[in-house]
């Protein structure tokens, strides 16, 4: 926008779409007014765009071509499209790969125009063309922020989804080197640009910077995904404000900045919900990887396997029971099991509760969008802060596909990767049973000192088949029935 | 607008986004990035400009298209996806009025 010829009708409509977007931010961070909040920011979005379009459709010199309505038109349409179809089909557990997914094409689109605007540009008639020297380190900014957004999303997006394991080489030091090299070659061509307006050395940061982003997430474990996701959300909030300064935008700026600060912050809220500084994420590889090198692993030696049927006797006998749900619920698709079995259970006047983790599932809060899913009732999902005193007076624990959130590891052995991370102590409840499929590690690749324990039963199978068979062993009990 | 004025707004959109979330229930985290990061697709506007100012130059509006199409992607999904997450502690308490 140029201020010098100010458009006051944009000027107005920007101005209200902005306090609208830091409104909607706000909202959303409160249970009751989120659901508006998001829609509030949604229509902030919109009056973006109806400010845009009005500064030139109200310059009778300038106006918008047909050409470029049909450009719109078009890209307005597929995006739009896809975007609705995505979202609408898109199963509520596989939420974490989505938000990956849209923010990878957020950063795309920051990196296309910024593109663009450094190959075929002669003549744009943007406000910094007077600054050359400005101009060309936004676009050299957006171009490195977008590219690392890009590939970093995709790549944590084929993770989750399990299309991409962890390669070997990526838990030895070479990585570092590989990633320190494509830094250079990204800051060689970020100086030459600016320096020379060397055409070529775009296509160098291009290529450099997507690599850099895969180089970087490419290493880092699973359990750390969401950290790697809220950073990414972040860093497309930057390439977004970066991108304002090359087209001289105030309002990207403005909206840009406020998405790379609330990424941050949630970022280190997940940091501390796992007791993981960023550095050791970005740059400490899998934990199972560190545990080689410390006494992380082992041997189960007390493994103590039940069956369903013993398992519906002890929950029939309970008075207290707790449910710790973590991602294998989420892969088997149990929430709506769960939530019978535990309808059952309050039909004898049992209490049930949830404990929630911060970082259960993939995401933190992954899990109470879950179980709301399945009707849940919100007050029955306790924080880990608030339950943690309750286990000891908890007959029945239920751990549905969690595995590392639950390890005494993290209390009791110092020399363990997870030592220091809050967990759920449900070894202290009168009762322990752990639904999994085998005995195969949690996601930080560590063994758990849970399943060795007296109290722990193991029952293995499905979530979803276990839950299923609980239902009618405890109907055969006449639990429910009265 | 000037570097020094783009640079003050960045600096004070950082802290009004800093400030914005300070405090935010666990239950909010997923819907919450989802949302944020629907709003980072503002980079729409950015491909807008791009289309609009490139008349006729028929490289530059494709990119500028292609662009636009994957901020629009971004939004409206990431819009979509989070009023669907939302819409799930909606339907519960609605639910427990009716019961109460």
């Amino acid at each position: 926008m140029n201020l010098s010829n100010p458009n006051i009708t944009e000027f107005a409509i920007n101005l209200l779409s902005v306090l609208l977007l830091a409104l909607g931010i706000k909202g959303l961070a409160k249970v009751k007014s989120s659901k508006y909040a998001n829609r509030l920011a949604a229509f902030a979005m919109f009056l973006a765009v109806i400010g845009l379009l009005s500064r030139y459709l109200l310059n009778p010199t300038t106006g918008i071509s047909i050409y470029s309505w049909s450009w719109i038109l078009v890209g307005t349409t597929i995006g739009s499209l896809l975007g609705v179809i995505t979202a609408k089909r898109v199963p509520m557990t596989s939420m974490p790969e989505t938000v990956a997914l849209f923010n990878g094409c957020g950063g795309m689109s920051s990196l296309l125009v910024a593109l663009g605007e450094a190959i075929f540009n002669s003549n744009f008639n943007s406000v910094n063309s007077s600054n050359l020297f400005v101009g060309i380190i936004s676009i050299s900014i957006t171009i490195f922020v977008g590219s690392i957004t890009f590939s970093g999303s995709i790549v944590a997006m084929a993770k989750l989804q399990g299309w991409l394991s962890t390669p070997n080489w990526t838990q030895s030091k070479i990585r570092h080197l590989i990633n320190i090299s494509l830094a250079i070659i990204s800051l060689i061509a970020l100086i030459d640009l600016i320096q020379n307006w060397n055409i070529n050395s775009v296509w160098l940061l291009v290529l450099g910077s997507l690599f850099l982003g895969i180089g970087v997430t490419l290493p880092i474990g699973g359990a750390d995904m969401p950290v790697v996701i809220s950073l990414l959300n972040s860093y497309s909030g930057i390439a977004a404000a970066s991108a304002g300064f090359v087209v001289g935008s105030q309002l990207l700026i403005v909206a840009g900045a406020m998405v790379g600060a609330a990424g941050l912050i949630l970022t280190q809220v997940m940091c501390k919900g796992m007791n993981r500084s960023l550095i050791s994420v970005l740059f400490g590889g899998t934990l199972a990887s560190q545990s080689k090198s410390s006494s992380g692993g082992g041997e189960y030696t007390n493994i103590t396997s039940c069956s369903v049927e013993e398992c519906a006797l002890s929950l029939e006998a309970a008075n207290k029971v707790i449910i710790v749900p973590g991602y294998g619920l989420a892969v088997a698709q149990a929430q709506h099991t769960l939530r019978e079995v535990t309808k059952i259970l309050e039909q004898n006047d049992i209490e049930v509760n949830y404990a929630i983790h911060p970082v259960a599932g993939r995401m933190p809060g992954h899990m109470n969008v879950l179980l709301a899913e399945a009707d849940v009732p919100y007050e029955q999902l306790k924080e880990m802060e608030i339950i943690n005193p309750d286990f000891p007076a908890t007959d029945v624990v239920l751990v549905l596909g969690a595995n590392d959130v639950v390890n005494p590891q993290a209390k009791n052995d110092s020399t363990s990767p997870l030592y220091g991370m809050p967990v759920l102590d449900v070894q202290q409840a009168r009762t322990v049973f752990v639904i999994k499929r085998g005995m195969s590690a949690g996601y930080s690749g560590i063994k758990n000192d849970l399943f060795d324990l007296p109290n722990t039963s193991m029952v293995f199978g499905d979530a979803k088949k276990v839950l299923s068979e609980l239902i009618s062993e405890l109907k055969e009990l006449g639990v429910g029935s009265k | 607008m000037s570097f020094e004025t783009g640079l003050w707004i960045l600096l004070l959109g950082s802290l009004l986004g800093l400030e914005l979330i300070g405090k935010v229930p666990p239950t909010l985290h997923t819907p919450l990035m989802s949302g944020a990061n629907a709003i980072s697709g503002i980079t729409m506007i950015a491909a807008l400009i791009l289309i609009i100012e490139a008349d006729k130059n028929i490289p530059l509006q494709i990119i500028g298209s292609i662009a636009l199409g994957f901020a629009l992607f971004n939004v409206i999904g990431g819009f979509f996806v989070t009023d669907r997450m939302l819409s799930m502690f909606d339907r519960k308490k609605s639910k427990k009025i009716n019961r109460s």
